[in-house]
């Protein structure tokens, strides 16, 4: 499998190396273009196809980089401080780029907070600010733009035609896709894609996910900035028409048609589009009669079916023609490696959690009024109580999802309650959802290895270049030591999304368990499950407890805690009404009134 | 600036306030049934009144063939699935609105001589020719989506925005049109000069948000569209069809969109693709009423109106910068006040 992609990677790569030798000029042209467009929309597969980031804007930083090129290489009445970064264009290019970091940054300082749909919206309307913010500036040339551009040299060497520029615009792109792929395959690249599952699992995983949000804003915006750079020196002049937002919707059709969730759908759909877009302009004119952008009514449906027919794009289809059938599972050696440094695990005895006096309001509503709760090493405890009793609400407290209005919560003896969900992973408390959240499209090592994220430190720059193999190996290897102890094995390189809803469930275990907590709070993890698969979850929890983990269970399944529970909490309209050992929690009659509605 | 040049440019800003404010609720009563953000909101504006300009020049206007196009595809789909399902019951209805009454359109088009009609009829028929694109766009991109996330469908939106753009430019050129007045009145209003046309766009702005009050609150399909927009699995259960209801807020908002157009035609060029700005336009006042609340939304638009008529005068070639990165600080605010559920997708 692996030799496979190599061959045809180097296939690929050596055909694009003598494409100039044998293609006629229009040819290469059409290659230059589309891999400059494909830079842009390399930036659309980390920001949309990863993240889950709709941007409708990214020809407004490709217009950015052009025209800060254009001017600093053109205007002759520079001040002296700025004179110099005109004398060449690469010094251009780092003035592009620095004035694009400084955009994007705050764009997205701005607007990537937005929740949903806002966002693309918001990209909207800064993608036509800034296009008529480009037509607009007389300095810039207005609507008819700058010309006069100098060509680029790169080590004294003058790229002036396209056969030359082809090569410094392909092997910019491979740079490109080189940096893409290393990021995507890393720790920050999993919390990258953690961004997809809902900020809420990936923040309990202890990813900043703001910060993540803003890494991929940036590298998309900078991606786009180089492509701009590259446009204004193959073309020689730059006006506003292709910065506008009818081009930027043109690169996100590129990404999503090629399949955005694939650094190589980014060059597919790219090519797609340019070669179709050249071909219509050709065809579409003749056959109509009059001239104009007709390409577009063929763009537009062609996405409207895609979307309706082909959600994943290209990408994974064309994969799928070309992969032999012998088996689609990779099976993969497991990663091994030396042990990553485990927190000490606290006393025997210690008191992990205790929650004091907690009061929960949402408005005039008390979720949760004056509760008290504790849990020490080595012991389950249990929250049940009927629906709507405030069990969630108490989980989210503790979890840091949604802080207490009043009270004090402890871990390992110090105040956690004002602290997000993030900061409180740090300290070792580890959790789960109910309703299961998974990247059901990643495989359950990579699942896992999300969990393991606050125990790396290797951050972005050495992603992108590779550098941080050594904590990569050691992360995942961690992640493969937990998917083992939770009897996964057999797993470890499925799709997370093809296992039963068990398997997701101890899956879920194996990720809390990733990040090194002594205490695991897991939120109904019986639910949905068969008789076996209660059983064997029963089991793995008891195993747990008789390491010395400290487990909070929320669960609804009686039968269940009853079996496992050391000792159990109860919870009726957000107070507690019971606590103690499970058979005495069972005979107490406030007990058998909330649950049964009385004994008549 | 002095008080004559402020209050023409509050009545400019307030005309084309009332035009936004129309598109804001129909884009906030699609929102709130379907989901979609319905960015081709705009080209219904350019559709109705490039198709009312058609129509009094004497030609056929490309809508027209839209409108056909449109209705056999939908007839050959539909009709497939109702000979895959054996139910042959339907064929009558499916071929008496898809293929039918296009047909019954493209007569009175072809044999009444529209240009010679009052103008009255002409706006009529420019609306029977627009008008049911809208539930027909619904059922051929929307509907079979119906169940994607918001940001698949905003997705599908901005490809069925280029489409209809692409084919406005083919149906009615890159050159512009204006049509006659409805009135040639005009009058003195204290110390500024008000257009017959003015009192036309407002009057009816305002009569037709009164009637969709009366819509919303008083009949039972209007109901069912509130009910459908509170909870749409709620609603079906109580019979109500998810798909009528889409197609009836595809239908009204059709036909706001294409009225619109109809009553500013006689105040501004309109191009092909001039109805994108527009219909952005009416979306900085949806979203200041946060996709949901129909006065706020309409109030937000009037003042999309005011603000782009002064900073026109004091800097018109900045005019959409202001208007268009007004809409971040909003959707900030926006974003801020509601409360996002983690339950998306």
């Amino acid at each position: 499998m692996m030799r496979r992609q190599t061959v045809i990677l180097a296939g690929f790569l050596g055909l694009l190396a003598l494409g100039p030798v044998f293609l006629p000029e229009f040819y290469v042209t059409l290659l230059n273009y589309i891999g400059l467009y494909a830079i842009v929309a390399l930036g659309l597969v980390l920001l949309t196809g990863v993240g889950g980031l709709t941007s409708f804007g990214q020809a407004a930083f490709v217009g950015l980089g052009a025209y800060t090129t254009a001017y600093l290489t053109t205007a002759s009445d520079l001040p002296s401080w700025l004179a110099i970064f005109g004398a060449s264009p690469w010094l251009a290019l780092l003035v592009g780029l620095a004035l694009t970091a400084v955009v994007a940054l705050v764009l997205g300082a701005l607007t990537l907070h937005l929740s949903g749909h806002y966002l693309p919206l918001g990209t909207i309307a800064w993608g036509i600010s800034l296009y008529f913010l480009f037509g607009n500036i007389e300095q810039l040339g207005g609507h008819t733009g700058i010309t006069g551009i100098p060509s680029l040299s790169v080590f004294g060497l003058e790229v002036k035609f396209g056969r030359e520029f082809y090569y410094l615009i392909w092997a910019l792109l491979m740079l490109a896709v080189w940096l893409t792929q290393n990021l995507l395959d890393s720790r920050e690249g999993r919390a990258i894609s953690a961004l997809k599952g809902g900020s809420l699992m990936a923040e309990a995983m202890g990813v900043d996910t703001a910060r993540s949000k803003t890494v991929i804003f940036l590298i998309a915006a900078l991606f786009a900035c180089l492509s701009g750079w590259l446009y204004a020196h193959l073309q020689r002049f730059v006006n506003p028409t292709p910065f506008g937002l009818h081009i930027g919707i043109e690169y996100l059709f590129m990404a999503v048609l090629g399949g955005a969730a694939h650094v190589w759908g980014a060059l597919l759909g790219a090519g797609v589009i340019t070669i179709l877009k050249q071909w219509l302009q050709d065809l579409l004119p003749k056959l109509f009669g009059s001239s104009g952008n007709f390409e577009m009514i063929v763009f537009g449906l062609m996405m409207v079916l895609m979307l309706q027919r082909a959600r994943d794009g290209l990408w994974p289809i064309l994969v799928r023609l070309v992969a032999s059938n012998d088996g689609n599972a990779q099976v993969a050696a497991v990663p091994q490696a030396e042990p990553m440094p485990k927190k000490p695990l606290p006393q025997p005895g210690t008191r992990l959690l205790e929650v004091k006096d907690v009061v929960k309001k949402f408005g005039g509503l008390v979720a949760s009024n004056n509760m008290n709760l504790w849990v020490q090493t080595g012991e389950v405890l249990a929250l049940i109580g009927p629906n709507g009793a405030g069990k969630s609400t108490m989980f989210n407290c503790i979890s840091g999802v949604a802080p207490a209005t009043s009270g004090e919560i402890l871990f390992l003896g110090e105040r956690v309650e004002k602290l997000n969900s993030r900061e409180i992973a740090r300290r070792g408390m580890s959790r789960t959802f109910q309703h299961v959240r998974l990247l059901p499209n990643m495989s359950v090592l990579e699942n896992v290895a999300i969990g393991a994220h606050l125990r790396g430190s290797k951050g972005v720059v050495a992603a992108l270049l590779h550098l941080e193999r050594a904590e990569e190996r050691r992360l995942m290897a961690e992640a493969a030591r937990q998917i083992e102890r939770v009897g996964l094995k057999e797993h470890m390189f499925d799709q997370a999304g093809s296992l039963a809803l068990g398997q997701q469930r101890i899956l879920e275990i194996a990720r809390a368990l990733a990040a090194d907590p002594c205490l695991l709070l897991l939120d109904e993890p019986a639910a949905g499950l068969r008789y076996l698969e209660k059983q064997a979850l029963a089991e793995l929890l008891r195993r747990l407890r008789a390491e010395g983990m400290g487990i909070l269970l929320v669960e609804h399944d009686v039968e269940f805690v009853m079996g496992l529970a050391d000792r159990v909490v109860v919870m009726e309209f957000g107070e507690k009404i019971a606590e103690g050992l499970p058979e005495d929690v069972r005979q107490n009659p406030a007990v058998l009134e909330a649950y049964l509605g009385g004994v008549a | 600036m002095d008080l004559q040049i402020a209050l023409l440019l509050g009545q400019d800003g307030i005309t084309n306030g009332a035009i936004y404010a129309l598109l804001a609720l129909a884009l906030v009563l699609i929102f709130a049934v379907t989901r979609v953000i319905y960015i081709p909101q705009g080209e219904f504006v350019a559709f109705g009144a490039l198709t009312l300009a058609s129509l009094q020049a004497g030609k056929t206007p490309g809508t027209l063939w839209l409108l056909l196009g449109a209705g056999i595809a939908i007839a050959l789909i539909d009709g497939a699935l109702a000979l895959h399902a054996g139910a042959l019951r339907r064929m009558p209805r499916i071929l008496l609105w898809n293929l039918g009454y296009p047909l019954v359109v493209a007569a009175v088009v072809f044999f009444a001589k529209p240009a010679g009609l009052p103008m009255l009829a002409q706006i009529l028929l420019s609306l029977a020719l627009v008008v049911p694109l809208g539930p027909m766009i619904y059922r051929l991109a929307y509907q079979p989506l119906a169940e994607a996330s918001v940001l698949v469908l905003l997705i599908v939106s901005v490809a069925v925005h280029l489409t209809l753009v692409g084919l406005g430019l083919l149906f009615f050129g890159a050159e512009g049109s204006r049509t006659p007045a409805f009135s040639d009145a005009s009058f003195e209003l204290g110390s500024i000069h008000v257009t017959g046309q003015t009192l036309w766009v407002l009057v009816s702005s305002v009569l037709l948000i009164v009637a969709l009050y009366f819509f919303f609150d008083r009949t039972l399909y209007g109901k069912a569209l509130r009910a459908t927009a509170i909870n749409r699995v709620g609603a079906r259960l109580m019979g109500i069809s998810t798909v009528m209801a889409g197609k009836l807020s595809f239908l009204l908002a059709a036909l706001i969109g294409a009225f619109s157009g109809i009553l500013i035609a006689p105040i501004t060029t309109i191009y092909y693709d001039t109805g994108f700005l527009i219909g952005l336009k009416g979306f900085v006042g949806a979203i200041v009423g946060g996709l949901a609340s129909y006065p706020i939304a309409a109030a937000g638009a009037i003042l999309v109106g005011l603000l782009e008529s002064y900073s026109s005068f004091w800097a018109s070639a900045f005019k959409e910068v202001i208007v268009f990165t007004l809409i971040i600080p909003v959707l900030v605010w926006r974003s801020l006040t509601t409360h996002h559920v983690e339950e998306e997708e």
